[in-house]
């Protein structure tokens, strides 16, 4: 069985090859920039940037789209709300319902759905470029100082390798029961809502019992591979290339001219 | 290697699992653990490297008490552990990560770790999947990687649990010869619980546990001489041996303590051969 984990697309692009900290640290300030973003020059600038970048990753457009989909209604929803309650120069009005859209509420309306999409697709192309694992081995290294402060980072990190490396195992053993259930004659495509909950219990309750049973052994398998809670070190250690500076580099001057557009230019 | 005296184990309030167990397993030797469901041999095994405590008695492994909590990770790293089932003991989601946990956890320096993890890899000959997800692999090839990693804590002894329990007769194959190269290029002393009495019978050394104790403990043929017995307690005894006991009940004069079917068939050709003349 293949199943997909997470939606990394695989590539050879530069930025797949950055190490995952300097990723997740640009895309946080990447995301932050978008938040600043007030003016019309801003967005352009922020879309070619963002355009540019998924042309360097190679990552296929319809794949970015996907992306927006689970988001959709969230988009057309704050749209909708900046439309009607902008004030300011009325554009045309239902008196029935009360309801006016100004010259300001079409321009915040298509100003937030910009700023929405360049959310997502940043943070999309950060895990369409980065391999789980290497996401939550960056996310604990970035994490590591707050040990002092007794966050348990390692473990965290142990905790969603675990969880990523059960994935397929439970989903082998989700359909074996499934299997197994309608060879006894359940059904689960029939019915409706509540039927087709009700006929998932079956299927949840042995796939929970398996689990911790799993989750016993595996712990065991641990403690007999002196897994102890204390320091532990890494095979693999991230180094800092020059790659990664250089992206960085371009990352800061990109940022400077988007600042001084936001700030110096008046539209 | 391994010492136990009296060793005695129970879950608390229930009866004896394990009872006044006396052993000595040498440095360098192949013992197999025999012995029905119920019958203590997955205890024994885990109280041999402190993932259980004894509720009596003591064990010593290389002359460190299992109790002792200052020594638990020298004793965990000496007495390494393979389990039943493949999946439920790969933490990794990549092969080589997986290998590298043990010595990870150990605080092993980065590249003394990836020396090991290369070494073990090539020692199970696993070392093209390096990169790969173990969901990926074959039974077998899972549990080769389970012993890989255990190989990385560098231990002077294996014990596996019922390893090929959950594999096909290729896998099974594959994890012998692997466990058997282990100890003769590599010295390490095996510990193997089973059920298969093929397997049993490849010792050089079979304990035989029911109840809680050892009722046979000595070289296979010692071993499987005592036919009624073992079928008694329920194990079966290898095909080869049951025949000659059944010929020597009948009358036949063929040695008690025939194992394997080539010597079988040379007792047999032999009498046969002796007939016609």
């Amino acid at each position: 069985m293949n199943i997909l984990i997470g939606q990394y697309f695989s590539g050879k692009s530069p930025v797949h090859r950055l190490d995952p900290r300097i990723k997740i640290i640009l895309t946080i300030v990447y995301l932050m920039l978008v938040f600043t973003a007030d003016k019309a020059v801003s967005y352009i600038i922020l879309t070619v940037y963002t355009i540019t970048l998924v042309i360097i990753c190679g990552i296929p457009i319809r794949l970015m789209l996907r992306s927006i989909r689970p988001m959709l209604w969230i988009f057309f929803f704050t749209a909708v709300v900046n439309l009607f309650t902008v004030p300011g120069n009325t554009f045309f009005s239902i008196p029935f319902f009360k309801l006016t859209v100004t010259y300001e509420g079409i321009a915040a309306a298509v100003s937030i759905s910009i700023r929405l999409l360049l959310l997502v697709e940043g943070a999309s192309l950060l895990t369409l470029t980065t391999k789980p694992l290497a996401l939550t081995d960056g996310i604990e290294r970035l994490l590591s100082p707050l040990r002092k402060i007794k966050v348990p980072t390692q473990e965290i990190a142990m905790m969603m390798t675990i969880a990523i490396r059960f994935i397929p195992t439970l989903a082998e053993e989700a359909d074996k029961i499934c299997k197994a259930q309608l060879a006894r004659g359940a059904s689960f495509e029939s019915g409706n809502i509540i039927n087709r909950a009700k006929v998932a219990i079956p299927l949840i309750i042995p796939l929970l019992i398996g689990a911790f049973r799993r989750a016993d052994a595996l712990a065991m398998a641990m403690d007999a591979r002196c897994y102890n809670g204390g320091k532990r070190t890494k095979m693999h250690e991230m180094k800092i290339t020059e790659l990664d500076i250089e992206a960085s580099a371009v990352f800061a001057v990109c940022a400077a001219i988007l600042l001084i557009a936001e700030f110096a230019i008046e539209f | 290697m391994i010492r136990t005296e009296r060793l005695t184990f129970a879950y608390a309030g229930d009866a004896d699992i394990l009872h006044e167990i006396n052993l000595k397993i040498e440095k360098g030797s192949f013992t197999a653990v025999l012995g029905r469901n119920g019958s203590g041999k997955s205890t024994l095994a885990r109280l041999f490297n402190a993932i259980l405590l004894p509720s009596g008695g003591v064990v010593y492994v290389k002359g460190m008490n299992t109790r002792d909590e200052s020594h638990i990770l020298d004793i965990r790293s000496d007495v390494g552990m393979v389990f039943q089932n493949p999946d439920n003991q790969i933490v990794a989601a990549v092969v080589e990560d997986e290998i590298a946990f043990a010595p990870e956890n150990l605080g092993v320096e980065p590249r003394e770790i990836r020396r090991r993890v290369d070494e073990c890899l090539r020692t199970v000959g696993m070392e093209e999947y390096a990169k790969s997800s173990p969901s990926d692999l074959s039974g077998g090839q899972k549990q080769k990687i389970a012993v890989a990693s255990v190989l990385a804590m560098e231990p002077e002894c294996i014990v596996l649990d019922e390893p090929t329990a959950m594999l096909d007769p290729k896998g099974r194959a594959e994890i012998m010869e692997t466990i058997k190269m282990l100890r003769r290029e590599k010295g390490i002393t095996i510990i193997l619980i089973t059920h298969y009495m093929d397997e049993a019978v490849q010792a050089d050394r079979t304990i035989v546990t029911d109840g809680g104790k050892i009722i046979f403990d000595g070289t296979p043929k010692e071993v499987f001489k005592n036919v009624e017995r073992l079928k008694e307690i329920g194990l079966d005894v290898p095909q080869a041996a049951e025949l000659a006991y059944e010929l020597r009940k009948s009358g036949v004069d063929i040695p008690p303590d025939i194992l394997d079917v080539d010597e079988c068939v040379a007792c047999l050709t032999g009498l046969l051969g002796g007939l016609h003349d």
